[in-house]
């Protein structure tokens, strides 16, 4: 892309085995930066690789993507996983009652479903600390909103088709609040503020609203 | 420590606190922010004889006032800006001065370009945020937006001879034309497509701000949009499923579900951006390896430029370094700004 990027296509198609073999090779090439290597961005089927044009070229960096490519497959890691307290409870979340009618489920019903899934982070993107989740299951999966919403409160636990977002900064959004969490959000001050890598797994665990409250002091 | 105090009275929505950007995070959602036009950002610090990529301002359409209120300090204004100090009501763009207590800087933006640069020499106090204070625009974050009331404070503040003029890169011609390479997902468009993005005329749009800029051009919609988000850059060419195509820019979204027809390579992108609403330009293309080769040169363009702007002590010496530079001519030739803003461009 331009003078400066490469865009390594794995697929075409948001699958874990695809995402899998994008993870491998941005984990290769951490392990062992190319000359020249600047920035990876992984994301559902391909890894944008940024490099520095007055260290390396196009050629010099396909033939070490090539090889990456190659001792990839051996290096495959277990992933890491994180447990993600949610408040289900209506007050803080705002449209888990539309989502049961929608769903044609009680709403217990549509928390429940959320949270026994296991979630893969596929890839950061919208804005700062935005984490695209895949996994939702299908009883519970929606069309977005014919329009975006603002004022979703930072933390809000959003789902649309098979993906689910925490929210890190409050931004417009056309996906269904259906919970709030206060384990993810972050404000700034912290010099790493991402807790989740792309390819790791989320579990969500349900928490009262008591304990939602004492958790946000 | 020699202080000065400056007092924002006035200043455009679109002023920010910049620096050379925040590198690193974008696997995490963060774009890199930082100036739209790194060369006038560059070369307002170099006029200066600050370390690079230090804090400056970025100003945009609506303008920029600020009262000393304490202190002195000598500051140099680049890029799409004109600046009178105090009742000096000339004004003039590319040029460096000092203000003292009492005194008033009136900054006009969006003069002859979109982006102008006020770096003061010394060290800008401004929040960091992941090692960086260049502001992200959408969030605040970083050194944030500036506002009227706010106390600009700047450190070790030195002073600059007055009224010196700096001498301007020119890198537009009087048709603009922008270099790009093809794809990623050039595959998403229609041959026919494909050739009227290279032989069609785009024009500027009032639709711009720091993540990017719609361009308006011949019709590009693609034959479908059915693809998982992907990778973005600085200078991608989006094209959204109705055909409104967008240039990326320094506050980008760093993925996203909409293919890129091409990537305008990043020695153009920045004089792209200058380019003002109305203006008509056009997308040449070169191929991957060309781009590379075409941005070492340009590496070594401003790398020359710059240093003539830092040892810029003597008119003599000055002017010697500029006859290196291919392309450069002296700011005192054309720093005279129409008070209407209607100029042809000049970047």
């Amino acid at each position: 892309m331009g003078d400066r990027a490469l865009l390594v296509q794995l697929g075409d198609a948001i699958a874990p085995e695809i995402h899998d073999r994008v993870i491998a090779l941005d984990a290769a090439l951490a392990a062992r930066p190319p000359r020249g290597l600047r920035a990876l961005i992984p994301a559902y089927a391909t890894l944008l690789v940024e490099f520095d044009p007055l260290e390396t070229d196009f050629s010099q960096l396909s033939a070490a993507v090539e090889a990456a490519i190659q001792s990839a497959a051996r290096n495959a890691r277990a992933p890491a996983e994180h447990l993600v307290s949610v408040c289900y409870d209506p007050k803080v979340a705002s449209d888990l009652a539309t989502v049961a009618s929608l769903t044609g489920l009680a709403a217990d019903e549509v928390a429940r479903q959320h949270w026994s899934a296991t979630y893969r982070v596929y890839m950061y993107g919208f804005a700062p600390g935005y984490a695209y989740l895949g996994g939702v299951a299908p009883e519970i999966q929606l069309p977005r909103k014919p329009a975006a919403v603002r004022g979703m409160p930072t933390g809000s636990i959003l789902i649309a088709g098979p993906q689910c977002l925490v929210t890190a900064l409050e931004m417009p959004t056309g996906w269904w609040a259906i919970g709030q969490s206060r384990d993810l959000i972050f404000d700034g001050s912290s010099d790493q503020p991402f807790q989740l890598q792309p390819g790791d797994l989320v579990r969500f665990r349900p928490v009262g609203l008591d304990a939602f409250r004492a958790a946000a002091g | 420590m020699r202080i000065a105090k400056l007092l924002v009275e006035r200043a455009g929505p679109l002023t920010t606190v910049q620096d050379a950007g925040r590198v690193g995070w974008a696997r995490y959602g963060v774009p890199r922010s930082g100036p739209i036009d790194r060369l006038s950002f560059d070369a307002a610090h170099a006029a200066l004889g600050n370390s690079p990529g230090g804090a400056a301002l970025e100003v945009a359409a609506g303008g920029l006032v600020l009262r000393c209120v304490e202190g002195e300090v000598g500051f140099a204004l680049t890029g799409a800006a004109a600046v009178a100090v105090s009742e000096d009501s000339a004004g003039g763009a590319w040029q460096c001065g000092a203000i003292r207590p009492g005194m008033r800087l009136s900054i006009r933006g969006a003069v002859g370009g979109n982006w102008g640069y006020l770096a003061f020499a010394g060290r800008l106090k401004a929040d960091a945020w992941l090692g960086s204070v260049a502001t992200h625009a959408l969030s605040g974050l970083g050194g944030g937006h500036v506002r009227p009331g706010q106390e600009l404070t700047v450190e070790t503040a030195a002073l600059e001879d007055e009224g010196r003029h700096l001498p301007r890169p020119v890198s537009a011609p009087s048709s603009f034309q922008a270099r790009v390479v093809l794809g990623p997902q050039d595959r998403f468009f229609s041959r026919e497509a494909i050739e009227r993005l290279l032989g069609k005329s785009f024009g500027v749009t009032m639709a711009m701000d720091r993540m990017g800029m719609v361009v308006l051009g011949p019709d590009l919609t693609p034959e479908r949009v059915d693809m998982p988000s992907e990778p973005a850059v600085r200078g991608s060419l989006q094209v959204d499923g109705s055909g409104r195509v967008t240039v990326l820019l320094s506050d980008h979204q760093t993925t996203g579900g909409y293919p890129k027809i091409a990537t305008v390579i990043a020695p153009d992108v920045d004089a792209l951006a200058q380019l003002s609403p109305g203006t008509a330009f056009r997308l040449v293309e070169v191929s991957p390896e060309a781009a590379v080769r075409i941005a070492r040169e340009d590496h070594t363009r401003r790398e020359r430029y710059l240093a003539g702007l830092r040892r810029a002590d003597a008119l003599a010496e000055r002017l010697a370094s500029f006859n290196l530079i291919s392309g450069m001519v002296s700011g005192t030739d054309e720093d005279v700004v129409a008070s209407g803003g209607g100029q042809t461009v000049t970047v």
